[in-house]
């Protein structure tokens, strides 16, 4: 009702926080990408439950290196986050410091993942395993580095004091994104690493 | 907030929005004008960000595609008016129907409906713009782009060939070694990320976007149906992408996804296909049933009955369509009690559609219908939704569909449903809104005949399909004998489509005058209830001189209908011109709680799109470093797009304060 | 070259009375609409569907005609208002949605009961099936691989399929390039036929006769021409077929000029047993002479339109796998008659 709403209240201006559009739009963003990844993973179980083929073709994965690197991928998530903190409290030294090591840890699960991929005996062509490995894989390296690029934008912008106490959207905004792909790695993880011990 | 309260002082960051009116032609309406304009000329046009503009745009491209549609239909009803005809080859036959198909469900019936929605939301809902006008035009071009990328193949003779839904092995690279299928699939991808932005707008703006009052219980209908539509598009478009996407992977890079020799699995196509397919039918239907649900109560004189009912079957109907794609494929020989549970979910899904149906005739019923052209297209509507919706039941039913499947049944049950269900709500929504779109009033005389001949030839060129089906005759085959028995109804099908498309015709000439020659629109000509026509026809760029405080589902009808104890107040609400900027409000209540700055006309969605589109022929053409020199661009233009602005308050303001005092 | 409409004007397989062959008491009527399953199923595979369409069909139209009078009456009858500028109450009308809602749930919940009975009787055979054959689908014609205990009765034909009338026949399905769906609509509804899967369709005819079938997924430019016949006999008649089609070629000694030129031009796709052609890419013609159609149902098998299939095939049906052959007149006339030899 217009008589009951209070219309001459102080209101905050452009974007801020939750109440900006962006907080919004990245939220349903994630939500088209986790469908996206879930299809992604309804193709591989569909395809993994009717295969007649050696699966994985490699015998049981070897969990230490893709183990290690799922714990990089969160703790990057635990820096941008951290971040996000010291903005609010207007520490933005460590801000910078969170984020770059958010960045350098992404950089490390990247080298690490090529590096999983290299140890592949097989490559995307090779067996339908193949394909649905390097795909899935190579989707979500998509999403890390598109993350990542992000990341840097945010970084290169904090350091230029874009953002202060009152003034960090795109933080969080970005945060989210890092860490819906940090959250979705651990579905492919699993699907990859962790369900071939299962059956 | 917590910090908002301590930094009161600072203006740019917090501040009380004035309250007042700003009749045409004051000093504040003019500033307005100023702030929303956007440049003449080709810059304007290409930079643009305004939601009329793109709204008209999605109108104008889809009705093209529409037209186009439309020849395609035409050529095919030629090759099948008699038997053993040879005006087209076989596989010219296969790219007609295929790119009609493609044409029809991809290129049109969306689009249009973006078209609308675009337009209208900001103007029903009491907003300047959409929630992310830049990232609309992004979406209108890319739209534009894929569609025209859908096409460019078609003049070689290498246009998709597969059918709209494009099964494995078909179209593998096997059984189709031409880029057919590549446009076809590189196109989607592309369509697929117009779609998405697109729907992702919708969401977030309905829920920011909205005058104070208009809380989510007094949103038209057509607000509720865009936005199902909407939702469902972000669940499911991804589905239909990433099939295309694979499919080019395994046609380009050599993956085994549907390689049957492999491993693959043809099934997953179908799958990934129709878990998108179901969705997307709803999507091109629910919003054009919005367009029936507010605007045929204009002309009845009432408003709708059982809004709440309309709306929450509205969603009902998007949430089992995400649970019916199997009855896509009964015949694929999946077990019978799997088939006995989507069949027993595709009959119940017809339920809400009940629903519509009944508030439809029960406004009719206890109103005082207007016989105008609008209400016929919209009561014509009706009758064409009861046959498409009732034919739907012998669809669902599964050994009946396990004849029906396949056949000219089926292309007869989807017709009256697109075309039903979407073409007449859009040409009714077109007489409808025209005035508002441009000021003045379509021909009444022509828009009669336009109806009665659409009407006409529709129900004589599609029915005769469900007695062609019946009579055994498979779709998508290029020519039959004369002794199957079908030359007669197929015959009258041909008839029956040209005179159909004499009715459109007449329509489009209907535009052409009325747009030169109509009697010119006051405000609110049909003197109807929804907030697009409290303001001039047509409308001014910003929309709202002053964003309205809504008190009522019926903002224009409250001195005639007791609806609660408020008015809504269209005069005086916030001026709210300190650059472009609009009140976002909460989701639910629609309370205001953030003052939000709209960005300026920009370059960077034309050239985002255009560049992701260039990147496209790159991949189809294997020009590998053509492809990435599209993909620096893309970003390079994305970071100018994300860039903070000081404009939009994105960023801390120049003014530096005491961190002491800031931080408290 | 002509143009291709000449290629059409000779015979496209039409007139079914000159199709004398077997006896077809029960289509004399279907000569109208050889596919029209709506009126003419026969057998327990598409009966309980057909009446099940019927039931429909009639409540759709009665609820259809309810609809359409409610609608008009409600646009026709005398709309009362004292005051023109009035407007309805917003909350009347519900007990329309209440009510109509109510009794179309009712009737869809008694349509959805009898759906699934129906579905359970078309689903499955109620005896054993007597005869089980493997039926693949090929671009633009059908294999049909008769099963038998006995490997010596086992045999091979194409695009006409024979059954013993009464008794339940199992198809299994499958493709060996795209999908297609077997669709014999008058004995049962369709089934796809996937690369790398094995469906199963069963069919059982109640009435002697010959009904025909048609690929219903689109399948490639010659998608309309891919038809079938289904030719249900009486047990012993069937056997009497049966025997014949699981013998080798008559011709299999007998080397002429016509078997030559087979075995140069012809041999690599076909096959006929007995000799050393052993194509697998296109129809078995072991026993040519005994089908009603050639071309996957595009022609009648006569001596004429045999010649003109062979030597004109890709202006009948552009596109499809066999081409059209170049031979002078001499080989035309060696290589037909010793087709006719095919028994």
């Amino acid at each position: 009702m217009a008589e009951t709403m209070q219309l001459n209240q102080p209101l905050p201006v452009g974007s801020e926080g939750r109440r900006s559009g962006g907080w919004w739009g990245v939220l349903v963003l994630i939500a088209t990408e986790v469908s996206l990844f879930a299809y992604l993973l309804f193709t591989y179980f569909y395809l993994a439950s009717q295969t007649e083929q050696h699966w994985p073709p490699e015998g049981l994965p070897i969990l230490f290196m893709p183990g290690v690197n799922t714990l990089i991928l969160l703790t990057s998530s635990v820096c941008v986050w951290a971040c996000e903190r010291c903005i609010q409290r207007s520490l933005m030294g460590w801000s910078i410091t969170w984020m770059a090591l958010a960045h350098i840890l992404g950089i490390c699960f990247v080298a690490i993942q090529l590096s999983e991929w290299s140890k592949k005996t097989y490559d995307m062509t090779s067996n339908l395993y193949g394909s649905l490995y390097f795909t899935i894989t190579g989707f979500h390296m998509l999403h890390v580095i598109v993350g990542l690029v992000i990341l840097m934008a945010l970084l290169l912008w904090i350091a230029l004091g874009y953002f202060d106490h009152r003034r960090y959207a795109a933080v969080t905004i970005g945060g989210l994104y890092w860490h819906f792909v940090d959250v979705v790695w651990l579905f492919v993880f699993t699907t990859f690493y962790l369900l071939p011990y299962l059956y | 907030m917590t910090d908002a309260a301590q930094d009161t002082f600072d203006p740019s960051l917090i501040r009380v929005p004035e309250i007042g009116s700003a009749p045409i032609g004051s000093a504040a309406e003019i500033c307005l004008t100023e702030l929303w304009e956007s440049a003449p000329g080709w810059r304007g046009w290409l930079s643009t960000v305004d939601h009329k503009t793109i709204g008209m745009r999605y109108l104008v491209t889809a009705f093209i595609f529409l037209l186009m549609g439309g020849v395609e239909a035409l050529i095919m009803r030629l090759q099948l008016a008699r038997p053993d005809q040879t005006l087209l080859t076989p596989e010219q036959y296969s790219q007609l129907f295929t790119m009609h198909g493609i044409t029809m469900i991809f290129l049109y019936s969306l689009p249009i409906l973006s078209g609308f929605s675009n337009y209208l939301w900001p103007l029903m809902l009491g907003s300047r713009d959409m929630a992310f006008p830049r990232l609309n035009a992004l979406s209108y071009w890319i739209f534009l782009f894929a569609g025209i990328f859908l096409y460019a193949s078609f003049p070689l003779g290498e246009a998709p060939n597969a059918g709209w839904f494009n099964y494995v092995p078909f179209a593998g690279l096997e059984y189709n070694t031409g880029p057919n299928i590549d446009v076809y699939a590189l196109g989607m991808v592309l369509l697929g990320i117009s779609t998405t932005v697109g729907a992702i707008n919708f969401i977030v703006t309905l829920f920011r976007m909205r005058a104070p009052g208009m809380s989510i219980g007094r949103v038209p209908i057509l607000v509720w149906g865009t936005l199902t539509a909407a939702v469902a598009n972000v669940f499911a478009v991804p589905s239909v992408s990433l099939a295309f996407f694979l499919l080019w992977l395994d046609r380009q890079m050599g993956t085994h996804f549907f390689d049957v020799l492999n491993g693959g699995k043809p099934l997953l196509w179908q799958h990934l296909f129709w878990m998108f397919g179901h969705p997307w039918v709803y999507a091109i239907v629910l919003p054009a049933m919005g367009i029936v649900s507010d605007a045929l109560p204009t002309f009845c004189r009432r408003p709708l009955v059982g809004y709440s009912a309309v709306a929450l079957s509205t969603m009902a109907t998007m949430l089992l369509g995400f649970g019916v794609w199997i009855h896509h494929m009964f015949a694929t020989g999946l077990p019978a009690l799997a088939m006995s549970f989507f069949g027993a979910t595709s009959l119940v899904i017809s339920i809400p559609s009940g629903v519509a149906v009944f508030a439809w005739i029960a406004t009719i019923w206890l109103g005082r219908p207007v016989f105008n052209t609008p209400f016929l297209f919209f009561a014509g509507f009706v009758i064409l939704f009861v046959i498409g919706g009732l034919s739907g039941v012998m669809t669902a039913a599964v050994p009946l569909d396990l004849q029906l499947n396949e056949t000219y049944f089926i292309v007869a049950h989807l017709h009256y449903v697109l075309l039903g269900i979407n073409v007449f709500p859009v040409v009714g929504g077109i007489y409808y809104w025209f005035p508002k779109f441009f000021g003045r009033m379509m021909n009444e005389t022509l828009g009669k005949w336009s109806f009665w001949v659409m009407f006409i030839g529709f129900n004589l060129g599609f029915f005769p399909m469900h007695v062609a089906g019946l009579l055994g005759m498979p779709r998508r085959i290029y020519t039959y004998a004369p002794h199957m028995g079908w030359s007669t109804v197929n015959m009258v099908t041909s008839v029956g489509s040209f005179v159909f498309a004499a009715g459109i015709l007449i329509f489009m000439v209907n535009m052409l005058v009325s747009l030169k020659r109509g009697v010119p629109a006051t405000s609110n000509p049909w003197d109807a209830p929804t907030l697009e026509w409290a303001m001039p026809s047509p409308p001014p760029v910003y929309n709202f001189a002053v964003i309205p405080f809504i008190a009522s589902r019926h903002p224009l009808w409250e001195d005639r209908l007791d609806e609660g104890a408020g008015r809504s107040s269209l005069d005086q609400g916030y001026l709210l011109m300190d650059g472009r900027e609009m009140i976002g409000t909460t989701p639910l209540d629609a309370i205001p709680d953030v003052i939000l700055k709209m960005p300026e006309d920009s370059y960077t969605p034309f050239f985002l799109g255009l560049f992701s589109a260039l990147g496209f022929v790159g991949l189809l053409l294997h020009w590998q470093d053509f492809t990435v020199l599209m993909v620096l661009a893309c970003s390079l233009s994305l970071m100018v797009w994300m860039w903070p602005r000081k404009a939009l308050v994105q960023r801390v303001p120049d003014i530096k304060y005491d961190k002491g005092v800031a931080h408290g | 070259m002509n143009s291709s409409k000449s290629g059409f004007s000779y015979g496209i397989a039409g007139n079914y009375a000159a199709l004398a062959a077997v006896p077809v008491p029960a289509m004399a009527e279907n000569e109208v609409a050889p596919l029209n399953y709506f009126l003419h199923s026969y057998g327990p595979a598409s009966m309980p569907t057909m009446h099940l369409g019927w039931v429909f069909v009639a409540i759709l139209v009665v609820i259809f005609i309810i609809i359409s009078l409610l609608l008009i009456w409600a646009v026709l009858h005398k709309h009362f208002a004292e005051d023109p500028r009035s407007m309805g109450r917003e909350d009347q009308g519900m007990l329309w949605i209440y009510i109509g809602t109510g009794i179309s749930t009712c009737i869809l919940f008694a349509m959805a009961i009898y759906m699934l009975v129906t579905l359970n009787k078309v689903a499955k055979p109620t005896r054993a099936p007597a005869l089980t054959m493997t039926v693949t689908g090929y671009d633009w014609w059908w294999k049909v691989e008769y099963e038998d205990n006995d490997p010596s009765r086992r045999f091979v034909t194409a695009n006409e399929i024979h059954i013993p009338v009464g008794q339940p026949v199992l198809v299994k399905l499958k493709s060996a390039d795209v999908i297609h769906a077997f669709w014999v609509p008058m004995l049962a509804g369709k089934t796809q036929m996937i690369p790398g899967l094995t469906n199963q369709q069963w069919i059982e005819a109640d009435v002697e006769g010959v009904y025909l079938g048609q690929c219903t997924q689109y399948c490639g430019v010659q998608h309309a021409h891919m038809g079938l016949e289904v030719v249900a006999q009486k047990e012993d008649e069937f056997r009497i077929w049966q025997d014949a089609q699981s013998k080798a070629a008559a011709t299999a000694t007998d080397v002429n000029t016509g078997q030559k030129i087979f075995l140069d031009q012809c041999a690599g796709c076909h096959a006929i047993r007995g000799t050393e052609a052993v194509g697998a890419h296109a129809p078995d013609l072991t026993h040519l002479k005994s089908r009603r159609l050639i071309a996957g149902g595009l022609l009648t098998n006569t001596p004429d339109h045999l010649v003109q299939w062979i030597t004109h095939a890709q202006e009948l049906k552009p596109g499809a796998r066999m081409p059209s052959m170049v031979l002078t007149a001499a080989e035309i006339s060696a290589l037909s008659a010793f087709l006719s030899t095919l028994n």
